[in-house]
C-alpha cells in the first residue's frame, strides 16, 4: 500500500491533499435519533408495563377479571380507562390541561383577568421547578461518572450546599440582590465542592474507594444538618428550620403566585452548558475524561490522575450543592430538615439515562422532573398513589443498566461500537 | 478420501470491509496447516465462522465430506472442532480442573461435581500428549505457557480432533513457544488435525505441513514450507517485496542523553525488580536491553519514565536529574516512550485517534490555546500524522479502538515520533504485529537515531535487539549481566546469557561447538 502510495504520489501532487482531505472527512452521522433510540424505548417500555401495574393494583379492575371469560369487554374497558385516567391525571399535572389552557384565554381576553391563565400554568411551572435541582445534581453525577467516579454523596452535598446558602442568605443582611445572590449561590457550591473533595483527597492519598466514603458522609451532613437547624441555625421559636433568608438572595421569580418558576431553571441550563464546554473543549474536560476512560494511559501521558480525582470531586459536589442553593434561594426561602427527600439518589439514576452527558442530562432531568410533579396530580385525581413514579423510574433504570432487554424487545441490532471492539482488532480497517 | 475439513467460497462482510471473500480452504486428515496473513487480513474471522463466533454471508463448511451448519460453539464442539483462543478463556481462582471441566461438568448423582473424575482424565490427556500440568493448581499462579497447555486439555477435554489455535505464540517466552511446538508436533504424531494462525514467518516455517496465505481477505495461495522462502511467504502476506533485514549505517555516538547509576526498583508487589543497574545511552546509538520477559525490563522502563518511583539510585536526561520528577516533567525532556503494553498504558481505546494522537501534547499550542482544545488544529494534525505514519484508518474520528493492532502501533509511534525526541524509549515496539508492521517500525527508530536520538530499545525478541541495537545489555534478575558492542554479540551467547549463565562461560561455550540445536522460532 505504501509502496503504491509513493508511486501515486510521485506521478499525481494531489494524492496527498486528498488523502489528508479523505482523513478528515466526517463519516454521515447517525441521526439524533439513534442516539436517544434506547433511551426514548426504555422510557416508553417503562410506562407501558407500569400501565399493567396501575391495572393490576386497581382492585375494582381486577375484580372485573374474575368475570373475563363472560364479558371481557368490560374487563379490558374497566383495565383501558383506569390507564386512561391515571396516565391522563399525570399529563394534566405535569404539562397542564389544554381544555382549562381554553377556558383561561377565553376568560383573559373577556375580563382581562390573567388569575385561571396563571393556574393553567402551574402543572408546567411545577415540572420545571422540579426539574431545576435534578439538572444540577444529574450534572454533579455525571460530571463524577466522567471522571470515573461513584459519586453517591450528592444527596449530602445538596444538604451541604443548601446550609451554606441559607446562611449567607438570611446572615448577611444589607448587600444589593446583585452581590447577595451570588454569593449565596457560589458559597453553597463552593462548601458543597469542598466537602466532596474529602473524598477525592481520601481516594487519592490512601485509595480509599470514593464509594464508600460518600456514603458516610452523607450520614454526616444529615446529621450536621440535623443538629445546626435544631442549634446554632434554629428559627427561634420553630421546629427545626432556619431563619428566612433576605429578599436580596432570592433568585428571581417571573410570575406571580401560585407559579413558582424561578431564574434557577436559567442558571440551570448555563452550568449544563458550562459544564459541556467544560468536559469536551478544554484541556481540564480531556484530562477529567482521559482519568475516567484509562487512568494508567492518562498516567503515562503526563496526566496527574490523584490532581484529577480530587478536582473532579470538587466540581462534582459544587454541582450538587448548587441544586441544594437553588432549593434555598429559588423555592423554600428558608431550609428545613430533610428538605430534599431523595433528588441526590434519583441523580445517579439520572445521570445513567443521560449517558452522562450534560444534554442528556438535562432531557432526563426534566423527564423525572415531569413525572415527579404529575405524580402528585395523580395521586389525587386517579387515585394511583405516587409510588408508582418510583417504579416507573426504576423500571427506566433497569432497561437503561441492561440495554439487551430493550434491544431484544425490538428487535433492534447491536450498535457497532458496542462489544465488537475485541472482535474489530481482528479485521482491522 | 475426503478432508477432515473443507471451507468453501466463505464470505463474510462487515460494515465497510469485506473481511473474507470466497474463501476455499482445506484441512487434510492428521496435518498442521498454517494460515498465514497479516492483521486484519481476516484469519480470526474465518477461524470465529468456523468455530459458529460468526455466521458467513456465504459460502459452505463441510466435515470429513458432510456439509454442515454451524450456528453456535456448541455446534461446532459436537463436530470435534475446538478453538483455543489468543487472550484465553480461563476464570483465575478455579484449578486447573475446574477451569477443564467447566461447561461439561461430570456429576455425581446428578448434584455434585465429581472433580475427582475429571481430575483424573486431565492426567489421563495431560500424559497422553505431554501436557504437563497439575490438575490442583489454580490459573492464576500459572505462566502462560501452562494456562495455553490448559486451554489445549480444554479442547481434548471435548473431544476436539481439529484443534485451532489462534495466534498461539503471541503471549509466549520464547521457551515457551519452544515447549508448545513440542506439544503441537505430539498432538499431530497421535492424529490430530490442526490448524495454526499466526503471522510470524519462522513459525511457520518450523512447524507447519502445508501453508495457506491470507490477505485481504481472499486466500492468495496454499504452499508448503519445503516449496517457499521467508521472502516469498513475507511477499505473499503483505502483497510487495519486504525487507527481513534492517538496512542501516553504523552508529555515530554523540553525548551522553541517558544516564543511569546504580538504580534500584521495587515493583507494585514490593519484590525488588531491579537491582543496581548502571548504563548510559548515547545520542545517535541504540542500546538494546535483551532478555527473557520478567527480569526487570518492565520496572526498568517504568522508572526511567516516571511511572514507578525508584528506590535508590541516579537517572539523568540530557545532565537533569530526573530521578524523583514526574511523568510530565520527563517527556518535556524530549523523552518519548513506546509503552509495552499498548492498550492498557498507550491508548485510550473509546477516544478517537485524533484525541489519542494528542495524548501528551493537548495542552501545549496549538492543540491549545489556555484551556481551550484548538480541534481545527487537532484534526488537521492528526490526519497529517495519519498519512505519513500511514495509520490505515477511515478517518481520524473514529475510536482507535476499531483499528487493528499494528495500526495502533503505529498511532503510538506516530504520537510519539511527531515530537522533538532526545531520547526514545521503545518497549517490545513491535510485539504481535505483522511484517509489514514491523519493517515500517523498525525503519522509523533507525530513522531516529540517525536524527541523532538516543534509542533504548527493550525487546524479549533476539530478532528485534541483534536487527537494530548498535550495543546489547542483557538484564537477569534486574541486573545487567553483560553488555557488549552488537558485533560482539552472538543469538546463542545472548541466549546462554539471558539464561543467567555468567559471561566467562557463556564465551567458553561460544568457542566449542554449538551443544544445542538453534531454535528457530526464537
Amino acid at each position: 500500500m505504501s509502496e503504491q502510495k509513493e508511486r501515486a504520489s510521485q506521478n499525481n501532487p494531489d494524492t496527498r491533499a486528498q488523502a489528508l482531505a479523505r482523513l478528515l472527512l466526517r463519516p454521515a452521522r447517525g441521526s439524533v435519533w439513534q442516539a436517544i433510540l434506547l433511551p426514548v424505548l426504555a422510557v416508553f417500555t417503562a410506562l407501558v408495563i407500569g400501565a399493567l401495574v396501575i391495572v393490576f393494583t386497581d382492585l375494582q379492575v381486577l375484580n372485573l377479571y374474575k368475570d373475563f371469560f363472560s364479558a371481557p369487554g368490560k374487563a379490558l374497558a374497566a383495565s383501558w380507562k383506569s390507564i386512561a385516567s391515571a396516565y391522563s391525571a399525570l399529563f394534566k399535572g405535569s404539562i397542564g390541561n389544554p381544555a382549562e389552557f381554553a377556558k383561561a384565554i377565553s376568560v383573559l381576553r373577556a375580563t382581562g383577568d390573567a388569575a385561571p391563565l396563571r393556574q393553567a400554568f402551574w402543572p408546567i411551572s411545577e415540572s420545571l421547578v422540579t426539574s431545576v435541582p435534578y439538572i444540577f445534581a444529574g450534572l454533579a453525577v455525571a460530571l463524577g461518572f466522567q471522571c470515573g467516579l461513584f459519586n453517591i454523596g450528592a444527596e449530602g452535598q445538596i444538604f451541604i450546599g443548601a446550609l451554606a446558602s441559607v446562611y449567607v442568605g438570611y446572615s448577611i443582611k444589607g448587600l444589593p440582590q446583585y452581590i447577595h445572590l451570588p454569593l449565596a449561590f457560589l458559597t453553597g457550591a463552593a462548601a458543597a465542592g469542598l466537602w466532596a473533595a474529602v473524598a477525592g483527597v481520601l481516594k487519592a492519598k490512601t485509595g480509599a474507594h470514593e464509594v464508600i466514603n460518600t456514603i458516610m458522609m452523607n450520614y454526616i451532613a444529615f446529621l450536621l444538618s440535623d443538629w445546626l437547624l435544631n442549634g446554632p441555625m434554629k428559627r427561634p421559636g420553630y421546629s427545626p428550620i432556619s431563619p428566612a433568608i433576605q429578599d436580596s438572595a432570592w433568585l428571581p421569580k417571573f410570575f406571580p403566585d401560585p407559579l413558582r418558576f424561578h431564574a434557577g431553571f436559567f442558571v440551570a441550563l448555563g452550568i449544563a452548558a458550562v459544564v459541556y464546554w467544560l468536559l469536551f473543549k478544554t484541556t481540564i474536560g480531556f484530562e477529567i475524561r482521559s482519568v475516567g476512560a484509562n487512568p494508567d494511559a492518562a498516567r503515562y501521558a503526563g496526566i496527574s490522575v490523584t490532581r484529577n480525582f480530587v478536582l473532579a470531586m470538587f466540581l462534582s459536589g459544587a454541582l450538587a450543592g448548587m441544586a441544594g442553593a437553588n432549593e434555598v434561594l429559588g423555592v423554600n426561602h428558608q431550609l428545613a430538615s430533610a428538605f430534599s427527600s431523595g433528588y441526590g439518589f434519583d441523580s445517579i439514576a439520572l445521570a445513567l439515562l443521560g449517558k452522562s452527558h450534560p444534554v442528556g442530562v438535562v432531557l432526563a432531568a426534566l423527564l423525572f422532573g415531569t413525572l415527579r410533579s404529575g405524580a402528585t396530580r395523580m395521586q389525587s385525581l386517579a387515585g394511583v398513589p405516587i409510588d408508582i413514579i418510583s417504579i416507573l423510574q426504576a423500571l427506566v433504570i433497569i432497561f437503561i443498566a441492561a440495554p439487551a432487554i430493550i434491544r431484544w424487545l425490538y428487535r433492534l441490532r447491536l450498535e457497532r461500537e458496542v462489544g465488537e471492539t475485541v472482535f474489530t482488532r481482528g479485521w482491522g480497517q | 478420501m475426503a478432508p477432515v475439513l473443507e471451507l468453501r467460497g466463505i464470505t463474510k462482510a462487515f460494515p465497510g470491509v469485506l473481511a473474507n471473500d470466497h474463501i476455499d480452504l482445506t484441512l487434510e486428515e492428521g496435518e498442521i496447516l498454517a494460515l498465514l496473513g497479516e492483521n486484519g487480513a481476516g484469519k480470526t474471522t474465518l477461524m470465529n465462522i468456523l468455530y459458529g463466533l460468526y455466521q458467513p454471508d456465504a459460502g459452505e463448511i463441510f466435515v470429513r465430506g458432510k456439509k454442515v451448519e454451524i450456528h453456535e460453539p456448541n455446534d461446532a464442539i459436537r463436530l470435534g472442532i475446538g478453538m483455543v483462543h489468543q487472550h484465553f478463556m480461563l476464570v483465575p481462582v478455579f484449578t486447573v480442573t475446574e477451569n477443564v471441566m467447566l461447561g461439561v461438568e461430570s456429576m455425581r448423582y446428578g448434584l455434585f461435581l465429581d472433580r475427582r473424575r475429571a481430575a483424573a482424565k486431565v492426567r489421563e490427556i495431560s500424559k497422553q500428549y505431554k501436557l504437563e500440568v497439575n490438575p490442583d493448581d489454580y490459573i492464576k499462579d500459572l505462566p502462560m505457557g501452562v494456562q495455553q497447555r490448559v486451554e489445549i486439555i480444554k479442547v481434548l477435554y471435548r473431544k476436539a480432533d481439529i484443534l485451532i489455535l489462534d495466534e498461539p505464540t503471541a503471549v509466549l517466552t520464547p521457551q515457551e513457544v519452544e515447549e508448545l511446538f513440542k506439544i503441537i508436533r505430539s498432538l499431530h504424531e497421535q492424529g490430530k488435525s490442526i490448524i495454526f494462525i499466526t503471522h510470524k514467518l519462522k513459525e511457520v516455517m518450523a512447524i507447519a505441513d502445508r501453508i495457506t496465505v491470507l490477505r485481504q481477505g481472499r486466500a492468495v495461495g496454499t504452499t508448503t514450507p519445503a516449496e517457499a522462502t521467508m521472502e516469498r511467504l513475507a511477499q505473499m502476506m503483505v502483497g510487495r517485496e519486504v525487507e527481513l533485514v534492517v538496512k542501516k549505517k553504523p552508529a555515530k555516538p554523540g553525548d551522553v542523553v541517558l544516564d543511569v547509576e546504580n538504580l534500584h526498583v521495587v515493583d507494585h508487589r514490593g519484590n525488588v525488580a531491579v537491582r543496581g543497574v548502571t548504563f548510559d545511552v548515547r545520542a545517535g546509538e541504540i542500546l538494546g536491553v535483551a532478555g527473557v520477559q520478567g527480569n526487570g525490563q518492565t520496572e526498568l522502563v517504568r522508572a526511567l519514565t516516571g511511572l514507578l518511583r525508584p528506590e535508590m539510585g541516579r537517572i539523568r536526561v540530557n545532565g537533569v536529574d530526573v530521578t524523583h520528577a514526574s511523568p510530565r516533567e520527563i517527556l518535556e525532556q524530549g523523552v518519548a516512550h513506546v509503552p509495552e503494553d499498548r492498550q492498557k498504558d498507550g491508548l485510550i481505546l473509546k477516544y478517537p485517534v485524533h484525541d489519542n494522537l494528542i495524548l501528551n501534547t493537548y495542552y501545549i499550542p496549538p492543540f491549545a490555546k489556555g484551556v481551550n482544545l484548538q480541534f481545527g488544529e487537532i484534526y488537521k494534525a492528526a490526519a497529517e500524522r495519519a498519512y505519513e505514519f500511514d495509520i490505515r484508518t477511515p478517518n481520524v474520528y473514529v475510536p482507535v479502538s476499531t483499528l487493528s493492532g499494528g495500526n495502533q502501533q503505529k498511532t503510538i509511534v506516530a504520537r510519539e515520533f511527531s515530537r522533538p525526541v532526545r531520547l526514545l524509549i521503545a518497549s517490545q515496539p513491535t510485539r504481535g504485529l505483522d511484517v509489514g508492521s514491523i519493517e515500517y517500525i523498525h525503519q522509523r527508530i533507525v530513522q531516529k537515531r540517525d536524527e541523532g536520538a538516543a534509542v533504548l530499545l527493550v525487546s524479549p525478541e533476539l530478532d528485534e535487539i541483534l536487527a537494530l541495537s548498535d550495543r546489547i545489555a542483557v538484564m537477569y534478575r534486574g541486573q545487567f549481566v553483560a553488555i557488549l558492542p552488537a558485533a560482539e554479540a552472538t543469538r546463542q551467547k545472548l541466549g546462554l546469557l539471558m539464561a543467567g549463565v555468567s559471561v566467562a562461560e557463556a564465551e567458553a561455550a561460544e568457542q566449542a561447538p554449538a551443544p544445542v540445536e538453534e531454535n528457530p522460532a526464537l
